[in-house]
């Protein structure tokens, strides 16, 4: 057995001409970056939307919330991801269908909202979750000082719901991050994607991977760090998080 | 919308789809659980070990894996295991490992860093009267963890345990980054054979929602009934 080690590669010019190996790494991560922030932004929006819907008092609105999960949870991230890129614009008026395929960036813009919609699933079970948490005593004490009900959402229940919920949601944003990878079927050039072109072009697939995983294991840590820090600064006072944070 | 739709591609390829495409979702699905669940209630029990550079290696390996996606794990192992057999039986040429195998390998070692953690939750919430009982029998180790806490781990986590495999079942499809007829990837290689994506990942999709939909009800059913009983 024998494999020719070579961690000069990152240095040696990659086969655009212009570029080093490392150069494309960093670029992959750039990628997998605004990937999952853009998604994240979305999924965010989406998932607080649909999950306060969860707990509405409507009885529709609550099972339309429960089949928007359903449906980005049952169906496997890789089909969503060919759906929303090679179905949905055949599926939409001849126009924008075009439209949507001439785009300049359709995978980058494709990820996107595929992650998006899929993490946004995930995160209004937990947005519900927070809500359902506080006691059912927070939402009465709000309706009965006269907040409208828009206005009990507004002020007290997602404010105090979405605090409770922030470790969860961190773990969902560590999962866009490692999610965005599979947007490399649709032709993104992320992270994963670059590790895999490097180790299509060098041969070197030792070298490629490891510095890929190294750089996804750097970010984790990094999210991982910031969050705690968020959850210390935003941790509820009364709670055993916020008890935590008094005796820090 | 749909007015344009093919039926045929779909009825003409179904043998082809389920037969060779689902059944290998199906067969990786169940090894890679059966292995990935002895794997990682082996990896809990060494995590939660007193011998502390055994329960370090193992929260390393656990917290790598789990840092990492898993498309990148399955270009590494792709690449890496036929090393690894040739190290193993010295030979001088990277071994040639079938992508079953590889795909085998690959979802065992990710998916034992997931219920590994399920494990550890399982084996901790055991309570601690249970083994001190067993000891005062004069059970050893092992005695104890095979006849006292992993029977009442397994019973609590099972529906943990089962909805992390509907997440396995659905990862599986990610072996088309290797071009292996899973079951999207032969519905793949039909709809470009016959310039039909639209019908085929439509079918897919639907499949897939309707299995899934399918199993995590029943595992909420199971998951009533063991609540109920104890």
């Amino acid at each position: 057995m024998h494999y020719n080690w070579n961690w000069h590669i990152f240095w040696e010019l990659s086969p655009d001409g212009v570029h080093s190996y490392w150069d494309t790494l960093l670029s992959g991560l750039a990628w997998t970056l605004a990937t999952s922030l853009a998604g994240w932004a979305i999924a965010l929006a989406l998932g607080v939307a649909v999950g306060t819907l969860r707990t509405a008092p409507n009885r529709w609105l609550r099972r339309l919330a429960i089949c928007w999960v359903e449906v980005f949870r049952n169906i496997p991230l890789l089909v969503q991801m060919f759906l929303w890129f090679f179905v949905l614009p055949e599926l939409l008026p001849r126009a924008a269908g075009a439209w949507a395929k001439a785009l300049p960036n359709a995978p980058f813009v494709t990820a996107v909202l595929c992650l998006g919609f899929f993490t946004s699933a995930r995160i209004a079970v937990q947005v519900a979750a927070g809500i359902n948490a506080l006691a059912g005593g927070q939402r009465l004490a709000a309706l009965a000082l006269g907040l409208s009900r828009t206005q009990a959402y507004r002020y007290v229940l997602l404010p105090l719901g979405l605090r409770i919920v922030l470790p969860p949601l961190a773990s969902e944003f560590l999962n866009i991050i490692k999610n965005s990878s599979v947007a490399l079927t649709i032709g993104l050039m992320e992270l994963t994607g670059s590790a895999r072109s490097m180790q299509e072009f060098s041969f070197q697939f030792f070298e490629a991977f490891a510095a890929a995983t190294a750089i996804y294991v750097i970010a984790n840590i990094i999210v991982v760090a910031g969050m705690t820090l968020l959850e210390r600064r935003l941790a509820l006072p009364g709670t055993l998080g916020g008890e935590a944070r008094g005796a820090a | 919308m749909f007015s344009n739709f093919d039926y045929s591609v779909i009825a003409n390829s179904w043998g082809y789809l389920f037969q060779v495409g689902m059944v290998f979702t199906l067969k990786l699905t169940m090894l890679a659980m059966l292995s990935g669940v002895a794997l990682g209630t082996l990896l809990a029990m060494a995590r939660m070990a007193p011998l502390r550079l055994l329960s370090l290696a193992a929260a390393g390996y656990v917290n790598l894996v789990r840092a990492v996606p898993l498309v990148l794990v399955i270009f590494w192992f792709y690449f890496l295991v036929p090393y690894i057999a040739a190290w193993l039986i010295r030979a001088d040429e990277p071994v040639k490992v079938g992508t079953f195998m590889s795909a085998l390998i690959t979802f065992t070692l990710f998916q034992a860093a997931y219920y590994c953690e399920i494990m550890r939750g399982g084996i901790q919430a055991v309570p601690k009267g249970q083994v001190h009982a067993a000891q005062a029998l004069g059970m050893g180790y092992w005695l104890t963890m095979s006849q006292i806490v992993l029977p009442q781990a397994f019973r609590n986590m099972l529906p943990l345990l089962l909805t992390q495999t509907i997440v396995l079942f659905q990862d599986v499809s990610l072996v088309y980054v290797l071009s292996v007829p899973d079951f999207v990837g032969a519905a793949s290689k039909i709809a470009q054979r016959d310039g039909r994506l639209v019908e085929m990942y439509v079918f897919v999709a639907m499949v897939y929602f309707i299995l899934c939909t399918l199993l995590s009800w029943l595992v909420r059913r199971l998951q009533r009934r063991i609540s109920f009983e104890s």
